[in-house]
């Protein structure tokens, strides 16, 4: 996802002067083609993401569109004030940019699980949230951001996403991109998880179900017609993310909530403790529930448990009652 | 425009003026600090800065950034009196639907940042000057920052930034009135030396009495003090300055002056009626 980001981004760069592009002090074998080609453009802020971002507002303030650059919580959290108060207050054309995002660093330790971003930028003003999927949706997503005005937050992966959308796509912003068509259950994915989603799905298909799968890279805005529809149409709604509590998740159930739909909603996410333990990004996500097999599985109960749900009041019209 | 030393003391103590009267109407704080920087202002908005009330958004404007945005009221009374917008909206600093917040805060005709978190201007500042040396655009940067914001490791982060990028189109200003929000500056994180501090990082520093008009002047105009560094003007200030009961207390931090002490403060700046 970084490789496909960054060329997608040289060439925006190519077309548009005002594109930087400054990162604190990260992004070895990755940032050279920009850095190279555009050294006017380009600034490593050095070890210092709160001056990174002060310092992105001030050249978007001057007219840039930029891109701020970093690992995981980085660019985030160390600089959540600078983000909140001089980019988003003023509503000014910074795209934070984290790679790494969820448990793509995972054998590295808790400090770099990226697993809080999603709800803590969501939370801002004039923000909007994405976490594309695979390289392709990572080429539109880029695209997008530049040519919109005002802030924006980018999570990627890391390196050898697989290719989920065969060839170039166009996503919308703000909007759901229909992978599977199903009307058993909906999979609703954010982010790096979007081909194991799929690999649950598919896997589903094979146990019978009419599985819908929806690549939900826009946290913010979110695509509530999307959600609505799968809600209306299909008995279960799960949500899949490499994230904690307040992502896609919240957004979808409260989204839900309001709609009254009544259709079951199982958010399949992190845990709220922090992951203390050593591995691979796949493996973490396991211990998680977020393997193909656990997805799987949850999404298997939460259609069972929609089944009990329709049958229970004729047991109770049959039974007794209370 | 002025260009008397006398005419630009007489301008920073209507600043002044305007300022005890703000904070008085509207209850509001923060009156120590603004009569600290009152000289400053008036020499960076009479004397310093190339920028037009009619055109705020002039793309090659100077750029003055209050990274202390609790001193708002002083800025927008000198904003009010360069003619960025009516004298008369003064009167709704801090009220119910004012635009004039107690931080500074952009949408304000002539305020380029919002702040009121300290540490942040410096930053922003280091963004704009840094995007005018690769275009090579002939403005300015300026920053007013405290000493207290000097606690902030975001401060040094940008002090660290500027000589590296040799920013010498950025000149910041530390109101140094030795006392930050509930101590002085000794008692909490003593600053000293602050001169050599600056120069450490590569910085080209002068210090001035910032009551001295002539001072200012002189320094102001002179920036860059060095090709390819940043200047710091270290300006040794009094909080309070000009109201005698305010001077070097603490108190005045946050309290607002009482019918009576709004006469006698009138009286001192020359202002009373």
């Amino acid at each position: 996802m970084r490789t496909a980001f960054l060329e997608e981004l040289v060439k925006l760069a190519e077309q548009d002067e005002r594109i930087w592009l400054v990162c604190g002090d990260l992004g070895f074998s990755v940032l050279e083609p920009f850095a190279n080609r555009f050294p006017k453009r380009y600034l490593n802020a050095g070890v210092a993401e709160q001056n990174m971002t002060g310092i992105a507002a001030g050249l978007a303030m001057a007219g840039k569109i930029v891109f701020t650059y970093s690992i995981a919580n980085f660019p985030v959290m160390r600089c959540l004030e600078q983000i909140r108060n001089d980019v988003c207050y003023h509503n000014l054309s910074v795209k934070i940019v984290a790679v790494g995002g969820g448990l793509a660093y995972g054998s590295h330790g808790y400090t770099h699980h990226g697993v809080e971003d999603i709800a803590i930028m969501s939370a801002l003003p004039n923000m909007a949230v994405a976490a594309p999927g695979d390289p392709q949706e990572t080429r539109s997503i880029t695209r997008i951001l530049a040519s919109r005005a005002g802030p924006a937050y980018l999570r990627l992966g890391k390196a050898g996403e697989p290719m989920v959308h065969k060839g170039d796509i166009a996503v919308d912003y703000g909007k759901a991109i229909a992978i599977r068509e199903g009307s058993d259950l909906t999979l609703i994915s954010i982010g790096g998880m979007l081909s194991t989603t799929v690999a649950a799905a598919d896997k589903l298909s094979n146990h019978g179900y009419s599985v819908r799968v929806l690549s939900m890279p826009f946290a913010l805005p979110l695509d509530e017609a999307a959600i609505l529809s799968a809600a209306a149409e299909t008995k279960a709604v799960l949500t899949v993310e490499e994230h904690g509590y307040g992502g896609l998740g919240t957004a979808v159930g409260e989204c839900m909530a309001r709609s009254a739909s009544g259709t079951l909603f199982v958010p399949l996410r992190l845990g709220r403790s922090p992951i203390k333990v050593a591995g691979s990004q796949d493996q973490l996500r396991a211990l998680q529930g977020l393997s193909v097999e656990g997805i799987a599985r949850s999404a298997e109960d939460a259609y069972l448990r929609c089944i009990e749900r329709t049958e229970r009041p004729r047991n109770n019209e049959a039974g007794t009652g209370s | 425009m002025p260009s008397t030393v006398g005419e630009l003391t007489s301008i920073a103590n209507s600043l002044r003026a305007h300022a005890v009267r703000m904070v008085h109407r509207s209850r509001a704080s923060h009156l120590g600090s603004c009569l600290s920087m009152a000289d400053i202002v008036a020499c960076l908005y009479w004397n310093t800065l190339k920028v037009d009330p009619q055109r705020p958004d002039w793309q090659l404007r100077d750029r003055f950034i209050l990274s202390k945005g609790h001193g708002a009221a002083i800025i927008y009374a000198a904003l009010a009196e360069r003619g960025f917008f009516p004298a008369g909206e003064l009167d709704s600093y801090c009220e119910m639907g004012s635009r004039l917040t107690g931080h500074i805060t952009s949408g304000v005709p002539g305020v380029e940042l919002s702040s009121g978190s300290l540490g942040h201007g410096l930053p922003v500042g280091c963004g704009i000057a840094l995007a005018a040396k690769r275009e090579q655009l002939p403005f300015r940067t300026v920053v007013l920052g405290s000493d207290g914001e000097l606690d902030e490791g975001s401060s040094w982060e940008a002090i660290l930034f500027a000589p590296q990028h040799q920013l010498d189109n950025l000149l910041l200003i530390i109101d140094y009135n030795k006392i930050q929000s509930f101590g002085t500056i000794k008692q909490v994180l003593d600053l000293d030396p602050l001169v050599d501090k600056f120069r450490a990082f590569r910085w080209a520093v002068r210090e001035v009495n910032g009551h001295d008009m002539v001072q200012l002047v002189n320094a102001f105009s002179a920036v860059p003090f060095e090709a390819g560094r940043p200047s710091v003007v270290i300006a040794h200030t009094i909080k309070g300055k000009g109201v005698s009961f305010m001077e070097n207390e603490l108190a005045w931090h946050y309290k607002s002056p009482t019918e009576e002490q709004l006469a006698l403060a009138l009286v001192e700046l020359g202002a009373g009626q």
